[in-house]
C-alpha cells in the first residue's frame, strides 16, 4: 500500500476518478492543493490528474505549471518520486519543464473523445511496467497533438524516453506519441485515460494496471 | 507604460487556427497566401524608460507568456 499525492487545480475534473481508481487497486490518496506546498517525503507517486486547470488559459497547463505546488512537485521529480500526468496533468509537466515537448491543438481542430490502443515502448518501473502493451484506454483532449523539433525528438528517442504510442494516431502527433518520460524514467505524461478504463462495465479495464504497479 | 506583446505560432508548427479561418476566407472567394492566428498581449509595466519596460516585459514574456517551442515573440511600446 503506497501512499500517492493527488495534485488538484483550479480546474481539474479527473480527480476524483483518480483519487477512486488509486483506492480501487488498494493504494492511499491523498489530495494535494495547488497553492500549497507539501512535505515531498510522505509520498511515494504523484498524480496530476486531467482537466482543464485555470481553463486552459494563455495555453494548457501554462498557468499552473508556475502554480506554488509545483515547487514541490519539481523537487519530487529531482528526488526521483514517480509521477504521472494525464492528459492536463500532462501539459502541466511539459510546461514545467519536467517533460520534454509541448501539445498543441489537434490536426483536426476538434476535440477528440474515442477509444484508442497503445503500445508500449519503454516500460518504466513504475506505472504498469510492462503489463500496459496494447492497452485500450479513452482519450478525450482539444490540445492532445504532441510536438517537438526533429532535433529534440531524436534525443527523446536515443533516451528512450518514449513511453507510449497510438496504433493508430488521432490527433497528428508527432511519431504518434501518447506519453513520454524525462531522462530519469519517474516523470511520465499520457494523453490517454487510464482512470477511465477500471472495470469491465467502463468498457475496459485495463487502466487497473497503470495505477496497481506503482 | 505599456507594452504590447505580440504572439504568433512558430512556421514549422501546424496553425490549426490559422488554417479554419483561412479555410474559411477561401470558401467566400477571399484569396489570401496564408494565415497565422497568434495572441496580442497589453502589459502595464512600472518603467521610467523604453528601454527597462520591454527589458521588464521581454522577462515577463520569456517567463510564462510564450512557450518558445511552438511560439515567437515582438514587443512594442503602445
Amino acid at each position: 500500500m503506497k501512499r500517492v499525492g493527488v495534485v488538484r487545480f483550479l480546474g481539474t475534473n479527473c480527480d476524483r476518478d483518480v483519487f477512486k481508481a488509486i483506492e480501487q487497486v488498494g493504494h492511499t490518496p491523498e489530495w494535494l492543493w495547488y497553492e500549497d506546498s507539501f512535505e515531498v517525503s510522505k509520498y511515494e507517486a504523484l498524480v496530476i490528474p486531467g482537466g482543464f486547470s485555470y481553463g486552459d488559459y494563455l495555453r494548457s497547463g501554462a498557468l499552473a505549471a508556475k502554480a506554488p505546488v509545483m515547487n514541490s512537485v519539481s523537487e519530487a521529480a529531482k528526488k526521483g518520486v514517480p509521477i504521472l500526468g494525464i492528459c492536463n496533468g500532462f501539459q502541466i509537466l511539459c510546461e514545467a519543464g519536467l517533460l520534454p515537448g509541448v501539445l498543441i491543438k489537434n490536426e483536426g481542430l476538434r476535440f477528440i473523445d474515442q477509444w484508442v490502443k497503445l503500445n508500449l515502448q519503454t516500460p518504466l518501473k513504475s506505472w504498469g511496467g510492462s503489463e500496459i502493451d496494447k492497452c485500450e484506454i479513452p482519450i478525450a483532449h482539444g490540445d492532445g497533438c504532441y510536438f517537438l523539433e526533429p532535433e529534440s525528438l531524436k534525443k527523446v528517442m536515443d533516451q528512450d524516453q518514449i513511453w507510449m504510442t497510438y496504433d493508430k494516431n488521432p490527433n497528428g502527433s508527432v511519431a504518434d506519441i501518447a506519453g513520454v518520460t524525462n531522462k530519469n524514467k519517474n516523470v511520465a505524461g499520457l494523453m490517454p485515460h487510464p482512470e477511465r478504463a477500471m472495470w469491465d462495465w467502463m468498457g475496459s479495464s485495463s487502466g487497473t494496471n497503470f495505477f496497481e504497479f506503482i | 507604460m505599456i507594452v504590447g506583446v505580440k504572439i504568433l505560432p512558430r512556421e514549422e508548427v501546424l496553425d490549426s487556427q490559422g488554417r479554419a479561418v483561412e479555410n474559411t476566407l477561401q470558401q467566400h472567394n477571399y484569396t489570401i497566401n496564408g494565415c497565422r492566428v497568434g495572441k496580442y498581449i497589453q502589459l502595464n509595466v512600472e518603467a521610467s524608460t523604453e528601454d527597462e519596460a520591454l527589458k521588464k516585459a521581454k522577462e515577463i514574456t520569456e517567463f510564462v507568456l510564450i512557450n518558445p517551442l511552438v511560439e515567437t515573440f515582438q514587443l512594442e511600446i503602445v
